[in-house]
C-alpha cells in the first residue's frame, strides 16, 4: 500500500473533507437540537395531553419511528418540492433527521417521564405551581437524568442517519468521501478515514452526554 | 367572622359514581376537624376537593370567603383558568399520605421551591424561612438530605414544612400516618399536634381516632358521600346519635 499517495490526496482533497465533515457535523447538529425541542413537545403531549393532544402524538411517534430514515429523507425531499416548498437538498435532509430525531426523543421523554410518580404534580399543585412549573422544576430534571443514556444513543444515531442525505445529494462526509474514490481509487484507506472522522464525532456527543451527566449528578441545590 | 373554609352543598361524581352527595360544613379561624368514616365514604375526596385537585359538578367551595374553582359566567358555570386555580390552591397547604416529596431534591429545596417559584421570594429569604420550618418540625439537622435518605415519618415531617411555610390558610391532611411505621406515627403526630395548639386551621382525614378525640374541635363522620353526624369530639365519641356511626366506632380502634 502507498502510503505517500494516500496522504498527498488526503492533502489535495481536504477542503472537500472538511466541508463535508462540516456538512455532516451542521446536519446532524440540527436534527439533535431541533428535534430534542420538538421532541420533548410531542413527549409532553403524549404523556399529559388531553385525547385531542395525545392522539396526533402519539401517531407522530409510532409513525415516524416505523419508517426507514432512508424513506423518511427520499420522502421529505420529494414531498417538500411537490407541494412547493423549495427546500435545498440540505434543508429537506436536516428536516427529515429532525423529524425522526424527535419521535425518538418524544419516545424516550414518554418513557422516563412515565416513570415518575403521579404523586409528585399532585404535590406540585398543591403548593401552587402551575403545569408549566411543575414541568420545569419537578419533572424534567428527573427525566432529563433517567432518558439520558437513551439521548445519548439516539443522538449518535443521527449522526449514523446523516449519511443516508447523500442518496438526495447533500455533500456529507459519506458523499464526498464517494466523490474522492471515484477519481483516486483509494477505497480502503478513505473509507476507513471517514470511518475515523464520525468516530471522533460520535465520541465528542458522548462526551458532551457525559458532561451533562455529571453536571445533573451533582446537589441540585445549585441548580434549582 | 367568615369562616376559613365553607362548603356548600357539594356534588361530585366519578363518572356515574356519585362519591359526595351534598356536603356542607364550614371550618373557623384556628378551628381543628377531623373527618372521619369508613373506607370509601369520600374522605379524601372531600379533601382534594377542598384544594381543587378534584373537580366537583356542583356546590361550592369558599376558602377564606372566596369560592374556589368555579365561576359563573352568563348563567354558565365554568372552571377558572390555570393560572387562578394554581393561585388558589396555594391558599390550602396539602399533606398526602404518602409524603410525595420531591426526590430529586435536598429538604431544604422540597420547602422554598414554591417560596421561590410560586411566592417569588428571594432565594435567601426562603432558605431562612425554610430552615425555620424545617427547624419547627424537627428536620433542620436534615436539611441537605434527599428523601430517600430519610425515614417515612422524617418525610412527611418535611411535607408538613413544605406545606405550612407557603402560609396556607388551612392546612389538609390525608391520613399523613397511613404510610408509616408504628414506631414512626407517634413523631408526626406530635408535630400535628403542636401546629394544631399554635393556633394553625386545619382539616384532617385520619384513621386515629384517639389523635381525632384529643386534638380535634370539632369532628365529622362521613357515610357514603354525606356527613352523618358532625359535632365536638366529645359528643361524637361518647354519644353518637346514628346507629352508623356507633357501629363505626364499635371496629375502629383506639
Ligand atoms: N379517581 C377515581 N376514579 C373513580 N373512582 C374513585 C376515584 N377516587 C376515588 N374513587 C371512589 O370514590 C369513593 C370515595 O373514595 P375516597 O378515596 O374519597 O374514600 P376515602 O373515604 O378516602 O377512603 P379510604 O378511607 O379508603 O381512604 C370510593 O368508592 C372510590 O372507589
Ligand atoms: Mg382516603
Amino acid at each position: 500500500m502507498d502510503w505517500s499517495y494516500f496522504f498527498n490526496e488526503v492533502m489535495n482533497n481536504r477542503d472537500a473533507l472538511l466541508h463535508g465533515t462540516a456538512i455532516t457535523f451542521a446536519v446532524s447538529l440540527i436534527a439533535i437540537l431541533a428535534g430534542t425541542v420538538l421532541g420533548i413537545v410531542i413527549g409532553i403531549a403524549v404523556t399529559y395531553g388531553n385525547k385531542p393532544l395525545r392522539w396526533p402524538a402519539r401517531l407522530y411517534i409510532d409513525i415516524i419511528r416505523g419508517t426507514p430514515v432512508l424513506v423518511l429523507v427520499l420522502a421529505t425531499f420529494y414531498v417538500s418540492s411537490a407541494v412547493g416548498l423549495n427546500l435545498t437538498a440540505f434543508q429537506a435532509g436536516a428536516l427529515a433527521l429532525t423529524l425522526f430525531c424527535a419521535s425518538h426523543v418524544g419516545e424516550i421523554l414518554r418513557g422516563a417521564l412515565q416513570s415518575l410518580s403521579r404523586g409528585q404534580i399532585e404535590a406540585g399543585r398543591a403548593i401552587g405551581l402551575t403545569f408549566g412549573g411543575i414541568f420545569r422544576y419537578i419533572l424534567f430534571p428527573q427525566a432529563l437524568r433517567f432518558a439520558l443514556p437513551t439521548w445519548i444513543t439516539a443522538a449518535v444515531e443521527m449522526v449514523k442517519a446523516s449519511t443516508l442525505l447523500s442518496v438526495i445529494g447533500v455533500a456529507e462526509l459519506l458523499l464526498t468521501t464517494q466523490q474522492i474514490i471515484s477519481n483516486n481509487f483509494l477505497n480502503m484507506q478513505f473509507y476507513l478515514l471517514a470511518g475515523v472522522i464520525y468516530f471522533l464525532i460520535d465520541f465528542a456527543i458522548e462526551q458532551v452526554g457525559r458532561f451533562i451527566g455529571r453536571r445533573l449528578e451533582q446537589p441540585t441545590r445549585r441548580m434549582v | 367572622m367568615t369562616p376559613i373554609v365553607e362548603v356548600r352543598a357539594l356534588h361530585k361524581r366519578f363518572g356515574e359514581l356519585e362519591v359526595l352527595k351534598g356536603i356542607d360544613f364550614t371550618v373557623a379561624e384556628g378551628e381543628v376537624v377531623s373527618v372521619i368514616g369508613a373506607s370509601g365514604s369520600g374522605k379524601t375526596t372531600l379533601l382534594r376537593c377542598l384544594n381543587l385537585l378534584e373537580e366537583f359538578h356542583q356546590g361550592e367551595v369558599l376558602i377564606g370567603g372566596e369560592a374556589i374553582g368555579y365561576h359563573t359566567r352568563r348563567g354558565q358555570r365554568a372552571r377558572m383558568g390555570e393560572q387562578e386555580i394554581a393561585r388558589q390552591r396555594a391558599m390550602t397547604g396539602m399533606v398526602f399520605q404518602s409524603f410525595n416529596l420531591f426526590p430529586h431534591m435536598s429538604a431544604l429545596d422540597n420547602v422554598t421551591l414554591g417560596l421561590t417559584k410560586v411566592r417569588g421570594m428571594p432565594r435567601n429569604q426562603a432558605i431562612e424561612l425554610g430552615d425555620h420550618w424545617l427547624e419547627r418540625v424537627g428536620m433542620l439537622e436534615r436539611r441537605d438530605y434527599r428523601p430517600s435518605q430519610l425515614s417515612g415519618g422524617q418525610q412527611q415531617r418535611v411535607a408538613i414544612a413544605r406545606a405550612i411555610a407557603m402560609n396556607p390558610k388551612v392546612m389538609l391532611f390525608d391520613e399523613a400516618t397511613s404510610a408509616l411505621d408504628p414506631e414512626r406515627v407517634g413523631e408526626v403526630l406530635e408535630t400535628i399536634r403542636s401546629l394544631a395548639q399554635e393556633g394553625m386551621t386545619m382539616v384532617l382525614v385520619t384513621h386515629e381516632m384517639r389523635f381525632a378525640r384529643d386534638v380535634s374541635d370539632k369532628v365529622v363522620f362521613m357515610e357514603d358521600g354525606r356527613i352523618a353526624e358532625q359535632g365536638p369530639p366529645e359528643r361524637l365519641f361518647m354519644h353518637p346519635e346514628s346507629p352508623r356511626l356507633q357501629a363505626f366506632l364499635k371496629t375502629s380502634s383506639f
